[in-house]
C-alpha cells in the first residue's frame, strides 16, 4: 500500500514559564492511502498535538520541534515556510473539529465559509464555486442546499453544523483529512449518522484519514489501524482487529476493561489507578509504569522498544521481551484474545 | 416492593410561557424512584433530562405537576426552615467539574459551605475533622483541603464535586451527567466510587446521561426520554434486550461499542415520530406492558406489543 504521510521519530516541546513540556517524545508512524488510522489516549497523551503539528497549527513562540520529520509528498512538513504551508492547508490536508460551533464564523452565511477554501485553492471563479458548495452541501445529506447556503450557523443544529464543517474539509478534495474528536460534542444517533457520512465520503474521494477519539466505540466503528498514545508516545499500534482482540500493552488492557460491555454483570469497574504523567518531569522508564501493576523493575529505568508482535502490529512495553515473565492480562481482556486467532487464548472460531 | 422515595406526578417544566418562543422542556412526566435503587434518565441533549432532574430539586420553580419527597410535595409553599431541612436530603452533582467549583475557594471551605448553613460541625475543629473525613471518602487527602480547585484534574474535582454534595449527608443524589467530562480510564474511577457509595450510605440515585453503556452499568431502572416525554421505562437490563419504543430501539442502536466484529455487522434503526401515526386525541400514554416495564404507547400499539411479547415466549 501507498504510504502518503510518515511521521518519523518525532519530538516536540512547548516552553513554558514552568519549564519545558515534553509533549510529543519520539512517534512514529505512517498514513496509507484510503484508510482510517485512529489514534486514542487520554487527554494530554499528546494526540491532538500530534495532528495539530502535521497541521502546523501549533503556537510558533512557544512550539518547538526537536528532532525527527513529516514527510508528506517527498517534502518535510516541519521545515516548511508558512507560506508554504498554507498551500498545504485546507487543500492537500484538512482538518474537521471537534466543537462545530466554535470551528465556523458566526457571522458569515456558510455558503461564503465553504467557497472560501474554494476559491483560495482552486483556479476558479466566484458562481463555479457557489455551484462547487452546493454539491458539496447536498453531498453532506443537507436538505434544500440553495436556501442553506445563505444562512448563519446558528440557523443550524449541531450535527447540521458539523456536516457544514465536512463540507468545508472536503471541498478541494484532500488527500488526507484530520478528525480531532470531530463527533464528542454530540449525540449518539447524530453521532451515528456523522460516523456513516464520513465513511461513506471516504469512499467516494478515497481520502486517508487520521480520527482522534477517546471513545473506543467509535474507534472500533471507523478505524483500520489503531494507534494508542500515552505520555508523549505511542505504546501500541496495529489493525483495528489486533487493538480489540489480543492487545498486548497493560495501558491498552486497562483502557479496554474500563469501559463496561453491554452484557457485563455487576462486577466492579476495572478503573485504572493513578494520573497521567506530568510531562514537564516526564518518568525516566516506561511512562505506564506507576500506574501498572504489570511494571517490572526494568520499567522504572529504560522506556521499552517497540517490540514486533505481527507485520501490523507492534507494542512498547518489556512485557513483550523474550525474557520477561509471563503474566496474565485482566479477564476481560482474555475475553477478547478468546476471539483472536493467533493469541494464545484463542478458542477456535469466533462466530 | 421497595419504599418509594420521591413520586413525580405530571411534571411540566415550560419556559417562556405565554411568549412565541415558548419551550416545553418537560411536558408531563411520571416515575417513581424507590429507596436505594438507581434510577438512569436518557435521551439526546434538549430532550430534558436535565431539566427534569433541576426540576426535581427545585432549581426551577415546576409549571405544572407534583414532585413528592417521601410523601412530601417538594414545589409546595415552604417556609425558609423547611425549604432547609429538605435541602439537605437531596443533592447534586455536576456535569462540569470546572464550572461548578468556585475558582476563588479553597476546598476547605468549597466542601464546608453546606456544612456551614446547615450548622452541622460544633466548632471549627469538628468542622475540619469533618471535611478531612469527607476527603478521605472520596479518595483524596487532607493535604487537598488547603488548595484551589485550578491545582485538581477533572477527576479529582468530580470527587470534590461529590464531597461536597456529601458533606450535608444526603438521602438523594442528582448526578447530571457526571462523568461526560471525563477521560475514559477515569470515568471509571468515578463511578466506582458513586457505587461504593451507595453501598455504604444507602444512596438513592438519580443518574442523568447519554452514555447508554454506563448508564446501564449503574442503573437499576433506565427512563428514555425524548422530547419533554417519557416514552419508555424499565429495568436496565430488559430495556437493552427488549427495548419496546422506536425511539428507545433507534437509541441503542446508535450506541458504539468497543467490538469491531459488532460494529462491522450492525444495523442502525432511524426513528420517525411519523410512525406512530396517531389519530387525533388518541389515548397514548404510559402503559405497563411487562411487569415493571412500560411503554408510552396507544391502545392498539399496546396490543401490538402484548402480541409481540406472547410471541417471543
Amino acid at each position: 500500500m501507498e504510504k502518503i504521510l510518515q511521521v518519523k521519530d518525532l519530538e516536540l516541546s512547548f516552553n513554558t514559564y514552568g519549564g519545558e513540556v515534553k509533549a510529543i517524545r519520539g512517534v512514529n508512524f505512517d498514513l496509507y492511502k484510503g484508510e482510517t488510522l485512529a489514534i486514542v489516549g487520554e487527554s494530554g497523551s499528546g494526540k491532538s498535538v500530534t495532528t495539530k503539528s502535521i497541521m502546523r497549527l501549533l503556537p510558533e513562540e512557544s512550539a518547538e520541534f526537536k528532532s525527527g520529520e513529516i514527510l508528506f509528498g517527498g517534502r518535510d512538513l516541519t521545515k516548511l515556510s508558512d507560506k508554504e504551508m498554507q498551500k498545504i492547508r485546507g487543500k492537500d490536508i484538512s482538518m474537521i473539529f471537534q466543537d462545530p460551533m466554535t470551528s465556523l464564523n458566526p457571522t458569515m452565511p456558510v455558503g461564503r465559509q465553504i467557497t472560501e477554501p474554494i476559491l483560495k485553492h482552486q483556479n476558479i471563479n466566484k458562481d463555479e464555486a457557489k455551484k462547487l458548495a452546493i454539491d458539496l452541501l447536498r453531498l453532506v445529506g443537507m436538505p434544500k442546499p440553495e436556501l442553506r447556503m445563505k444562512q448563519y450557523p446558528h440557523q443550524f443544529s449541531g450535527g447540521q453544523r458539523q456536516r457544514i464543517v465536512i463540507a468545508i474539509a472536503l471541498a478541494c478534495n484532500p488527500q488526507i483529512l484530520i478528525a480531532d474528536e470531530p463527533t464528542t460534542a454530540l449525540d449518539v444517533t447524530i453521532q451515528a449518522q456523522i460516523l456513516e457520512l464520513m465513511k461513506d465520503l471516504q469512499k467516494k474521494i478515497d481520502t486517508s484519514i487520521i480520527f482522534i477519539t477517546h471513545d473506543l466505540g467509535v474507534v472500533a466503528n471507523v478505524a483500520d489501524r489503531v494507534a494508542v498514545m500515552y505520555g508523549g508516545k505511542i505504546v501500541e499500534i496495529g489493525t483495528v482487529d489486533e487493538i480489540f482482540y489480543n492487545p498486548q500493552h497493560p495501558y491498552t488492557w486497562g483502557l479496554l476493561s474500563s469501559m463496561p460491555s453491554m452484557d457485563a454483570e455487576d462486577a466492579k469497574l476495572y478503573a485504572i489507578p493513578g494520573t497521567p504523567p506530568d510531562l514537564l518531569n516526564p518518568p525516566k522508564g516506561d511512562a505506564f509504569a506507576l500506574r501498572s501493576e504489570y511494571a517490572m523493575k526494568i520499567d522504572m529505568e529504560q522506556s521499552p522498544p517497540f517490540f514486533k508482535v505481527s507485520d501490523t502490529h507492534m507494542a512498547a512495553t518489556w512485557l513483550l521481551h523474550p525474557e520477561a515473565p509471563a503474566v496474565e492480562p485482566p479477564e476481560m481482556v482474555i475475553e477478547r484474545m478468546k476471539k483472536f486467532p493467533g493469541s494464545r487464548y484463542y478458542e477456535g472460531s469466533a462466530n | 416492593m421497595a419504599e418509594k422515595l420521591l413520586e413525580i406526578k405530571n411534571l411540566k417544566q415550560h419556559f417562556n410561557v405565554g411568549k412565541a418562543n415558548e419551550v416545553k422542556a418537560v411536558d408531563g412526566i411520571s416515575f417513581d424512584i424507590y429507596k436505594g435503587e438507581t434510577l438512569g434518565l436518557v435521551g439526546e441533549s434538549g430532550c430534558g433530562k436535565s431539566t427534569t432532574g433541576r426540576s426535581i430539586i427545585r432549581l426551577y420553580d415546576a409549571t405544572d405537576g407534583e414532585v413528592l419527597y417521601e410523601g412530601e410535595s417538594v414545589h409546595g409553599k415552604k417556609n425558609k426552615k423547611d425549604l432547609k431541612k429538605f435541602n439537605r436530603k437531596m443533592q447534586m452533582i455536576f456535569q462540569d467539574p470546572y464550572a461548578s467549583l468556585n475558582q476563588r475557594m479553597k476546598v476547605m471551605d468549597i466542601i464546608a459551605e453546606g456544612i456551614d448553613i446547615h450548622g452541622l460541625a460544633k466548632d471549627a475543629s469538628d468542622r475540619k475533622r469533618m471535611v478531612y473525613d469527607l476527603l478521605e471518602t472520596v479518595g483524596l487527602n487532607k493535604e487537598h483541603a488547603n488548595r484551589y480547585p485550578h491545582e485538581f484534574s477533572g477527576g479529582q474535582r468530580q470527587r470534590l464535586g461529590i464531597a461536597r454534595a456529601l458533606a450535608v449527608d444526603p438521602d438523594f443524589i442528582i448526578a447530571d451527567e457526571p462523568i461526560s467530562a471525563l477521560d475514559v480510564s477515569i470515568q471509571a474511577q468515578v463511578v466506582n466510587l458513586l457505587k461504593e457509595l451507595q453501598e455504604e450510605k444507602g444512596l438513592t440515585y438519580l443518574f442523568i446521561a447519554h452514555d447508554l453503556s454506563m448508564v446501564k452499568y449503574i442503573s437499576d431502572r433506565i427512563g428514555v426520554m425524548y422530547f419533554g416525554k417519557l416514552v419508555e421505562l424499565a429495568p436496565a437490563d430488559e430495556l437493552y434486550e427488549n427495548p419496546m419504543h422506536p425511539y428507545t430501539q433507534s437509541l441503542l442502536s446508535a450506541i458504539p461499542l468497543p467490538d469491531p466484529n459488532y460494529e462491522r455487522n450492525r444495523t442502525r434503526k432511524a426513528y420517525d415520530p411519523a410512525v406512530h401515526n396517531y389519530a387525533d386525541g388518541e389515548d397514548v400514554r404510559m402503559r405497563e406492558v411487562s411487569p415493571n416495564h412500560f411503554v408510552d404507547c396507544s391502545e392498539k400499539e399496546f396490543a401490538e406489543i402484548q402480541e409481540h411479547l406472547a410471541a417471543k415466549k
